[in-house]
């Protein structure tokens, strides 16, 4: 989230699109609530179902699920030709102005340098011009025709209503209304929120789909601001921690990269990682990229790390493709290249797509580790449990090590939340049986690797025999050991570089914050922006204080948010440029003259004066982008793409089939259905229910009862036409697997007239599993395809092609 | 923000309402207390609702009750009625509003309604099987119960239920025990949108009319505070979008009120009822003792009818 569950209370229009915050995310759909009791907000919900959110929206609109960009930029041409835009934002705060290089276009669902051998652009005019004095050349009259505001506005042109509902079976009338609702909070006294989650990722073009709205909020002025921004809800508790601390293949804590292969050394690794400002004056904060990279590197392996080493960059691990994000791991399972699976607090085999693929991958397997509070299906994917497990144990040689671990309310530690407060928690409970944490048996596990590798060598010992492992217990590193190592400390006095007589902090001390961080090895930070958190004032994520100054939602003495305790991120952007709140009734930060100050922590140099200093400090250009440059892999601006399994041809672009760059494995393709496909004609769609969390309720009695047995949605004239009952059971099927499920039919989901044809849709909800207390059922993962998002892999859940029949039940 | 109801402390407290405190009780009579405790009441907002079912699940939870895991029969409701061992349900209907062309998915949770004028009170025959506090709260005394069935028969909602295990009644306590220490229901406490509140009779109303004013605004002309004066009024209300149809919200009565025999029972025939009861009493326990737990026959159903005589709603 750039704001905070809490803010939401500010807003005056919620959009909940690609999300169904109602049901997914029920306490802090509370501050929907809030806004709609208390400032008379609405809420728009646009969804392929009638969701328990749009249950208590003002407006719903239905969309063929996988068309979502269309529709957003069917709303920004609405907004462009009706001129609903907060121009001075625009022209202050965005790279509207920035002049993009000759030969970049877009043609045919295509951008320039298309390399269709390898699914990839060549994206080398996809940036700005750049002047005779190094910065990026501006127009500021928006005269320019190759200003990115007018390459926007052609681009979006041809989204016209009409467009809008042959893409995405969203009639008219209502698309028109929504896109009315969504215009008017253009006024700078007008704030609008967008609620999204896996709705949105879960796309072979999920990225592109929330820039979409991104790009849009930024049209109407609405990042920064009060009840305003982009609000990412995160699906487990702490999987906003997860990205954060950096557990993906490709990234380093603090949202720092893994070197490629490529990058032999720190100097080719920190060459690409200057941040040059693209415009004078600028802050372009990643310019501090070092402090932050040699810190970690410290936090890695202490005294070990030193400059003549370069901090020791050669033991980190180097990559040699993109990610190996969880669908390459399975694919390299499939190949018998990956022998080993180590899986924690993780149920793969219901949650990547494509079970029998991932049973077959399971099966190959040497071993596979699983650590988890519950008896998950992964670790007993070997077992048989009839056609819900229909495997032949006897032939499956993995050796399977199940170690119980506990769960959340059974241990010590932090959870960062969507709004990024880091919230620490106590034990509520004693873990049963064996169960240990986490933690204890990493610390277990890592104590006797080294022991083995400190004996016996090894190819390259030095990354673990040197890892800096300073706790109390090596044994069973605490909590608050952890944290106090990601907020980061000195090892040596550290002076003011403008005044040398001056200490900032004392040697051995807790950082303050990471604006102490050094790059000469004097200061470690295991996660630099999580810096903090834990420092000499004492455990900030412990803080409880619930005071909230003229009740702004903000509540900054509430546990701590990232970066340095700021609620609301570019909050400089709420007010205008001689630094007064846009909206003076939702007053953020404003400039007194000599420095920001006001209810939050200034996302800006204190004293950074508003005429000079852009509010998008991160960005090298101190503005937002409208056009991306080069940093997404399927386009500076997003393309309507159809699902790689849809009803319908891509009517913008015929001939591109699914995202042109997504990464399709060999053999995968194969198993796709046809576009229009006759054998697999209902356009399916998979999601959660709000008396389940994921995988693990169905292991308690009591949301076993609230909703006990598999079943799929279909609308009544589906249900007619193929002779379904309500309650009756069915099988549904694609090209890669089938399940059978109670059918709910329902007026709550509609055909859709998608460019004249009508397209059922088939809700698959995702609770249920051969391990439990609830009845045994299937995921939709027996049925979607594997093929993830192009920039970061998140599996295609939410659009594929199935076909339905009713069937006997099964014989008691 | 409704204010919420603090957290308890953990030293233990005195109930603040009892035995002292019954203004009703079932088959025999109370001394009233000289003074009333303020009305309580609960509120639900229909139109606040999300139907994410932790209200059933903090009822299960407290009230330590262990529903069957059930089936799918191809609706959300679950279980699929009220049980004896499931006190509310939120009951989902898919209504195509004839006005607008849309679709309005009607969520309401469903439960005991704390009449002022309980008619399962007034149709029980086993003297203190039923109470009702001053507050307003009606609380069924189970050790009293004899497992008639006459309460369900005389509820113009159909709430209770009896158990087919303990063969006694069952029904929303309004957390009587909560209340008592000076919290309020489980399930108000567990709600996420404050669908749910809990106050005084006097609060509640005033929430309501702010929340009736928004929903106005929003173009539901019909919107209003369902309080029904043929019982009486009640101490669950609902605040509803469309207040002049409350039959679209599952079968919520139009004009719910106990059935006139049971008035008529309770009212010429109440001292013959008692002699009855007299000795009814005496041959019930001999029964017990000889014959164990009293069973409710379909011919006992069928008299019940007769009995009150009224078509029930679901």
């Amino acid at each position: 989230m750039t704001n905070s569950w809490t803010d939401i209370k500010n807003t005056d229009l919620v959009v909940i699109m690609g999300g169904n915050a109602a049901e997914a995310h029920p306490c802090g759909f509370k501050w929907v609530t809030e806004a709609k009791a208390n400032r008379g907000a609405k809420l728009i919900v646009v969804d392929p179902r009638f969701t328990r959110s749009a249950s208590v929206a003002d407006f719903y609109a239905p969309i063929r699920q996988g068309t979502d960009i269309a529709f957003l930029l069917g709303v920004m041409n609405y907004c462009i030709q009706n001129d609903k835009v907060q121009w001075d934002y625009v022209k202050a705060f965005t790279n509207a102005t920035y002049i993009v290089k000759d030969g970049f276009e877009y043609k045919d669902g295509l951008f320039t340098g298309y390399i269709e051998a390898k699914r990839d652009y060549d994206k080398s005019t996809w940036e700005y011009v750049i002047g005779d004095d190094g910065y990026a050349v501006v127009d500021d009259t928006l005269t320019n025709p190759r200003c990115v505001w007018n390459l926007l506005k052609a681009h979006v042109s041809v989204y016209v209503p009409e467009l809008v509902e042959r893409i995405c079976g969203t009639p008219k009338d209502k698309f028109l209304k929504v896109a009315e609702m969504i215009s008017e909070m253009s006024s700078p006294t007008k704030t609008m929120t967008s609620m999204y989650a896996l709705g949105w990722t879960q796309h072979s073009k999920g990225s592109q789909n929330i820039r979409s709205m991104a790009m849009l909020q930024l049209i109407l002025g609405n990042i920064g601001v009060r009840g305003g921004g982009m609000n990412a809800l995160r699906g487990h508790s702490n999987i906003q921690g997860l990205t954060d601390v950096g557990l993906m293949s490709n990234l380093l804590p603090g949202y720092m990269t893994l070197p490629t292969e490529k990058e032999v050394d720190f100097d080719a690794y920190m060459s690409t990682r200057g941040f040059k400002p693209l415009r004078p004056n600028q802050m372009s904060y990643w310019q501090n990229y070092k402090k932050f990279f040699v810190s970690f590197l410290k936090s890695m392996w202490g005294a070990a790390a030193t400059p003549e080493n370069h901090f020791a960059y050669d033991w980190l691990p180097k990559l040699d493709v993109p990610g190996y994000d969880v669908l390459r791991a399975f694919e390299l399972m499939n190949q018998g290249k990956m022998t080993g699976y180590v899986c924690q607090g993780f149920n793969p085999l219901l949650a990547v797509p494509n079970r029998k693929k991932l049973t077959d991958s399971l099966s190959k397997l040497k071993f596979l580790v699983t650590m988890d509070p519950l008896d998950t299906e992964t670790s007993r994917f070997w077992e048989n449990h009839g056609d819900f497990n229909d495997v032949e144990t006897a032939q499956i040689q993995t050796e399977v090590i199940q170690l119980p671990s506990t769960c959340f309310a059974e241990d010590e530690g932090s959870l960062t939340n969507s709004g990024r407060w880091l919230q620490w928690h106590w034990p509520g409970g004693t873990p049963p049986g064996e169960a240990k944490t986490d933690v204890w048996i990493m610390a277990q596990i890592y104590s006797r690797l080294k022991e083995l590798y400190r004996r016996e060598g090894g190819a390259f010992p030095d990354p673990i025999v040197n890892l800096n492992w300073s706790y109390a217990d090596p044994g069973d590193p605490t909590a608050e050991e952890l944290a106090k190592e990601m907020n980061g400390r000195t090892s040596a006095t550290l002076y003011d570089p403008t005044d040398p007589s001056k200490v900032v902090v004392e040697a051995g001390k807790l950082l303050p914050s990471f604006a102490a961080l050094r790059d000469d090895g004097s200061t470690s930070s295991g996660c630099w922006i999580y810096s903090g958190c834990f420092n000499e004032n004492g455990n900030n994520m412990a803080r409880r204080d619930t005071s909230d100054p003229d009740e702004t939602g903000a509540y900054l003495k509430w546990a701590f948010a990232w970066p340095v305790n700021r609620r609301i991120l570019y909050n400089r952007a709420s007010a205008d440029l001689n630094g007064k709140a846009w909206d003076p009734s939702r007053k953020l930060i404003e400039w007194d003259g000599q420095k920001w100050a006001g209810y939050d922590v200034p996302d800006i140099a204190p004293t950074a004066k508003p005429s000079e200093v852009g509010p998008f400090i991160m960005n090298a250009e101190g503005v937002s982008r409208l056009f991306a440059r080069g940093m997404l892999r399927d386009g500076p601006f997003p393309a309507h793409y159809e699902p790689f399994e849809s009803p319908l041809a891509n009517i913008v672009a015929p001939n591109v089939r699914g995202n042109p760059v997504a990464r399709v494995f060999k053999g995968d393709f194969a198993q796709f259905a046809e576009p229009a496909s006759e054998e697999f004609p209902y356009a399916a769609t998979s999601y959660r229910l709000t008396e389940h969390f994921h995988y693990w309720t169905k292991h308690v009695w009591v949301n076993a009862v609230l909703q006990p047995e598999f079943f799929v949605e279909i609308s009544e004239e589906l249900a007619k036409e193929k002779g379904i009952t309500k309650g009756g059971w069915v099988r549904v099927w694609s090209k890669r697997g089938s399940v059978r499920a109670k059918a709910v039919v329902t007026k709550r989901i509609k055909p859709l007239i998608c460019d004249g044809k009508p397209v059922h849709v088939v809700g698959i909800p995702l609770h249920w599993g051969f391990m439990g207390a609830a009845k045994k059922g299937f995921g939709p993962n027996s049925l979607t395809p594997f093929v993830g998002d192009a920039n970061i892999e998140t599996p295609e859940f939410k659009a594929f092609l199935v076909n339905i029949e009713p069937i006997a039940g099964p014989v008691a | 923000m409704f204010p919420p109801v603090p957290n308890p402390t953990t030293r233990p407290e005195p109930a603040r309402f009892g035995e002292q405190d019954l203004i009703r009780r079932s088959a025999s009579n109370v001394t009233p207390p000289a003074q009333r405790q303020t009305e309580v009441a609960k509120l639900i907002d229909v139109s606040k609702c999300i139907g994410c079912k932790a209200c059933q699940s903090a009822c299960i939870e407290w009230n330590d009750t262990h529903p069957p895991v059930g089936e799918n029969v191809g609706v959300y409701d679950n279980p699929h009625d009220l049980t004896p061992d499931m006190f509310t349900l939120m009951r989902f209907t898919e209504w195509e509003n004839p006005e607008t062309n849309n679709l309005e998915w009607l969520i309401r949770k469903d439960g005991c309604m704390h009449c002022e004028d309980p008619g399962c009170l007034k149709a029980c025959p086993a003297p203190g099987a039923i109470v009702q506090y001053s507050n307003g709260i009606v609380d069924f005394i189970h050790e009293n119960c004899i497992g008639c069935g006459y309460c369900v028969k005389g509820c113009p909602f159909n709430i209770p239920r009896i158990s087919p295990v303990t063969h006694v009644a069952y029904k929303c306590t309004l957390c009587s025990d909560r209340v008592a220490v000076g919290q309020g229901p489980a399930c108000a406490k567990a709600c996420p949108t404050q669908a749910i509140v809990f106050g005084t009779k006097e609060e509640m109303k005033q929430h309501a009319e702010g929340r009736i004013t928004d929903l106005k605004s929003r173009g539901f002309d019909n919107a209003g505070l369902y309080d029904p004066q043929g019982v009486g009024g009640t101490h669950v209300m609902y605040v509803l979008h469309h207040a002049d149809k409350p039959e679209i919200y599952a079968g919520l009565p139009n004009n719910p009120r106990i059935s006139p025999l049971v008035d008529a029972w309770k009212g010429v025939t109440r001292y013959a009822g008692f002699a009855v009861m007299g000795v009814a009493a005496i041959a019930g326990l001999m029964h017990y003792l000889v014959s164990g737990p009293n069973r409710v026959s379909n011919d006992d159903e069928e008299q019940a009818e007769k009995l009150v005589g009224e078509e029930r709603p679901r």
